[in-house]
Order: structure tokens, then C-alpha cells, then sequence
């Protein structure tokens, strides 16, 4: 049955993003927020609001019996959980159907079993698709972790079974040193977790982050073509293209496809992505995870195919089928995606929350700014750091990238400190303009750079 | 003389390492300058609050997990 009014549970530019959204399909909307963003976009945008408690996001948009009950007092039948939050809680999305709501994603066993490490590998393993080759769970003794190692190649990461926060992870770059870094990583484990279990994965070296995007109906899933991030700090993305020029049209065939294999495998419902590592000298990609929700990084995909993706999720919840053939989904010149965080680049990523003194945003064709700002708004301290995206098109990459660096010169956030200067230097970068990266480029870039401040005095650190 | 340990940035104020932990410290704790006493979380970064004088902590005036302004009292030490 359609959606009759939709309950937005999350805040911030993806709350502004979804209401949009249903505002187009014509589905009225109930914003949430917590007592530090009543005065937030998305509430002012929204149909009607509910305060669901206080700052504390344990205590609102992660209280799961409050999001219900705004639901049941607002008479709204449908709950998009937005990215982050209870997104990705399978306990979260039971409870709305519980309540007789519709949960605008894949159904709670879906979200369990892709949100498990091992059970993801293993359906991805079933459904066909490479993941990165290793122990396939705990290894029995060092010798035998040895062997295996040794077959897979090295470098290999050893890390504890029972591991979390980069305890008991160490690399082994050959043979000879692997017996004494497994046993200090069991040892380690040993002593932090209680428990000495160890696995082993090969590490890829100057790995790319690609994603694809996925849309499924229950029975049969579609691609949307493929994302690179591999623009990251601290495993946080900063900056997103669609496509990317590191693969060629037949490796991106693959590549699409076992993602569809994956999705279909698991019945999938919604929008989801699935995540590779990319190795750029084999030519080969490896499934990391698969995220059962719409992700940050979206519009990119939405400027080079034209679909509304969190509409067409809005639509499946509401029991349509698929709208869109495979052959009807094509790519049209391409995409890049910043992400203005409230954090200062030029003071170590300082998290940076305050008043919004003044805005002006870019303009024009092929530019999108996705955010939560107006003026006089004050950005709380409470929550992510992400304030929008700016994410501009072009025929090529280097008219996107021309146009994006027109883009930044036109935007203005006035008040607190943003990551904009940051993308105006990488712009300049000769690796960024080639798209010569990996997932540990942008922190060795920075790293770079702060030692050159260090010799000169003042730039980016 | 009573010293107050006051938050440098606005956030989230934690007296525990995590949920699951014991406090820093309690009402009646001595603690020296550079003693960890809490943590302020400002968009999921936490910085670390540490005495900043010796004393013997006098009362708590902001709560676990209360929000907090730059400059807000968190800890009176007597």
C-alpha cells in the first residue's frame, strides 16, 4: 500500500534530503528532533514535529520506543531511518513493523545478516563475489596460520577474532617475521579481549574504495553504477565521484553484476550498497561490507543516472515494484561530491560547531548543494560534524572539476570553520586532478603538508 | 580556596571512560593537576578533561552525559 505520511527518524541534510523527497511523491511528513534541534531545517520543513527527548542522541534519536510513539500519535504509517542512527538496527526496524508501520529499508533478517562480518562474507562468498582472501575465521596454531599465510601472498594483516579499536592488528610484510607478529597479535588479543584468537587477511596495498549502488524490490535488484571514495581521513569520506575513471567498462560489468548477484541473493528490498577494496595492478575488486541503507554519498549517482533515489526507496517501501529496467539506467558524464564538515582543516579537523553568521550558496548548472544551513542557525555540538554536500556534473571529469572549483569559490559559510579551504587546495593537487589515489592517499597528502607547514609556517596542517 | 574545572569547548560531558566503566572520580577523591577527569564529547570527538590544580573534588555540577557550553563549570575542587 503507498505511503500515507512518512516519519523522518534522523536529522541534519539527510532529514532535509528525505523530506524533499516525500514532499515530491506528495506523502506528508513528521520530522523528529531532539531539545537541541528544534530549531533545526528539517523540522521547519516538515508537516508536522515531535520532540522525542533530549540532546543525548542514546536518549532521542536513538530511543527507539519514543520514534514510536511519535509515529502512532502522528498517525504516520511509514519511518525512513536516514543513514547513521537506527539506520542500520535490525531490533529498530522490527519494532516499526511491530507497530504496524512500514520500514522504509530491507527487512530485519536482511540488516542482521549484512551487518555481521562473517555472515556478509559468507553470503557474498555464496552469491559469487571475491572477497578479500584470508582465514575465513579463527586459525588453529601459528604454523599452520603460517602456511596459509604464505598462500595468500603476503603482506597479511593479522588481527584478533575478538578484536575492535585496531587491538592485536599487525602486518606481516614476509615469512620470516610472520611467527613472531602472530603470536605478539594472539598475546595482545590474549590480554585485551581474554580470548588469543587470531585470523588472517591480505592486505591490498594502495587499495581503492568503490561502491555500488543498488536498488532491489524484494525479488529482483538492479545496479546504479558504481562510486569512488577513496578520498578518506580517518575512514571517513570527504570526497565522492561517480564513475571511476581506475576501472574499465568490462571490470565495471563484473564489478555492477556481482553486486546485483549479491543483492539478489538476499532477496533485496530498498537501497543499499555494496563496498569493495579495488586493486588497481591486479585489475581486481574485494567485497568489504554491504550497507543496508541510503548512503551520504548518493547524489552522485543521482547527477549521472537522473533517478531520485530515495524517492524510488520511498516507492518500494510503499510496495511498488521496480520502475526501472537494467538497460533504462544509464550513465551521463560525471560527478564529484564534497562533504562541508564543521571541522577546521587548518587546526587538525577541529570539530567546529556554533552560529552560522551567513551563507551564500553556489549556483547554476550542474551544481547541487544538499545541506542544513541558514542564517543565524546554530549548529549543535551534539552530533556529526556534517553540515552538506556540495556536489556539482559535467560532460568529463575536468569539467566537473572545473566547475567544482567555480562552485567553492561561490560558496560561503560564514561563522564557523568549514572543510571547504581543504578542497580548494586538493583541487590544485596533480594526484587529484589524475585521480592517482588510494584510501591512505588523503592522510599521507595531509601529512605532507603539515610538515611543509612546519618549515614555512602556515598553511594547511 | 575552591578551584573550578571548567569545559574549554561546548558538548556532551561523560565522568566515565564508557557506559560501561566506573567513574574517573567521585565527590571526596583527591586528584592531582593532570589527573583525568572526564571526557567532553563534541561531534563524536572527545576530548579529554583533566585537573587542571590539586585539591580533593568538592562536588560535581554538571551531570554524566548533560550537555555543556565552552567555559560551563563541570567539577568544584576544594
Amino acid at each position: 500500500m503507498p505511503i500515507g505520511k512518512l516519519l523522518i527518524a534522523n536529522r541534519g541534510e539527510i532529514a532535509v534530503r528525505i523530506n524533499r523527497a516525500a514532499r515530491d511523491l506528495g506523502i506528508p511528513t513528521v520530522q523528529v528532533h531532539s531539545a537541541a534541534d528544534r530549531e533545526m531545517l528539517a523540522v521547519k520543513l516538515a508537516g508536522e514535529s515531535v520532540e522525542i527527548g533530549p540532546p543525548l542522541a542514546a536518549k532521542s534519536y536513538l530511543n527507539i520506543d519514543r520514534i514510536i510513539e511519535a509515529g502512532r500519535s502522528t498517525g504516520a504509517d511509514a519511518v525512513h531511518p536516514g543513514y547513521g542512527f537506527l539506520a542500520e538496527n535490525a531490533a529498530f526496524a522490527e519494532a516499526v513493523a511491530d507497530a504496524g508501520m512500514t520500514f522504509v529499508g530491507p527487512d530485519a533478517a536482511t540488516i542482521r545478516t549484512m551487518g555481521d562480518k562473517a555472515l556478509a562474507r559468507r553470503q557474498a562468498e555464496l552469491a559469487g563475489v571475491a572477497t578479500v582472501p584470508g582465514s575465513d575465521g579463527v586459525v588453529g596454531d601459528i604454523s599452520e596460520a603460517g602456511k596459509l599465510a604464505s598462500e595468500i601472498g603476503f603482506p597479511v594483516m593479522i588481527k584478533a577474532a575478538a578484536g575492535g579499536g585496531g587491538r592485536g592488528i599487525r602486518v606481516a610484510r614476509s615469512g620470516d617475521e610472520f611467527p613472531t607478529l602472530a603470536s605478539q597479535a594472539s598475546t595482545e588479543a590474549l590480554a585485551a579481549f581474554g580470548d588469543g584468537g587470531i585470523y588472517i587477511e591480505k592486505v591490498i596495498e594502495n587499495a581503492r574504495h568503490v561502491e555500488v549502488q543498488i536498488l532491489g524490490d524484494g525479488t529482483d535488484s538492479i545496479h546504479c553504477w558504481e562510486r569512488e571514495c577513496s578520498i578518506q581521513r580517518r575512514r571517513q569520506k570527504l570526497w565522492e565521484e561517480a564513475p571511476s575513471t581506475a576501472i574499465d567498462e568490462a571490470t565495471r560489468d563484473r564489478l555492477c553484476r556481482s553486486a546485483v548477484d549479491l543483492a539478489v541473493s538476499v532477496g533485496y528490498s530498498g537501497a543499499g550498497t555494496v563496498e569493495y577494496l579495488f586493486d588497481d595492478s591486479s585489475n581486481s575488486f574485494y567485497f568489504i561490507e554491504m550497507n543496508t541503507r541510503i548512503q551520504v554519498e548518493h547524489p552522485v549517482t543521482e547527477m549521472v543516472t537522473g533517478l531520485d533515489l530515495v524517492a524510488e526507496m520511498i516507492r518500494i517501501a510503499g510496495g511498488s515494484s521496480l520502475r526501472h529496467r537494467q538497460d533504462d539506467v544509464r550513465r551521463n558524464g560525471h560527478a564529484i561530491e564534497v562533504r562541508l564538515n564543521a571541522e577546521d582543516p587548518l587546526n587538525g579537523f577541529m570539530p567546529c560547531p556554533g552560529t552560522v553568521t551567513d551563507i551564500a550558496s553556489a549556483g547554476g548548472l550542474g551544481v547541487r548543494f544538499d545541506h542544513m544551513l541558514y542564517r543565524d542557525y546554530v549548529v549543535p555540538p551534539f552530533y556529526d560534524s556534517l553540515l552538506g554536500k556540495l556536489i556539482v556534473h559535467g560532460e568529463t571529469r575536468e569539467a566537473a572539476l572545473t566547475r567544482l572549483a567555480r562552485s567553492l569559490e561561490e560558496t560561503r559559510i560564514e561563522g564557523v570553520a568549514t572543510t571547504l579551504p581543504l578542497f580548494q587546495l586538493l583541487l590544485n593537487d596533480c594526484d587529484i586532478r589524475s585521480n592517482a589515489v588510494h584510501t591512505g592517499w588523503l592522510e599521507d597528502w595531509l601529512g605532507a603538508q603539515s610538515n611543509e607547514v612546519r618549515k614555512q609556517g602556515d598553511t594547511i596542517a | 580556596m575552591s578551584h573550578e574545572i571548567k569545559s574549554p569547548i561546548p558538548g556532551t560531558f561523560y565522568r566515565k571512560p564508557s557506559p560501561d566503566d566506573p567513574p574517573y572520580k567521585e565527590v571526596g577523591d583527591k586528584v592531582a593537576k593532570g589527573d583525568m577527569v572526564g571526557l567532553v564529547e563534541v561531534m563524536k570527538t572527545f576530548h579529554e578533561i583533566k585537573a587542571d590544580a590539586d585539591g580533593t573534588i568538592a562536588s560535581f555540577e554538571t551531570e554524566n552525559e548533560e550537555p555543556v557550553i565552552a567555559g560551563q563549570t563541570l567539577i568544584v575542587l576544594a
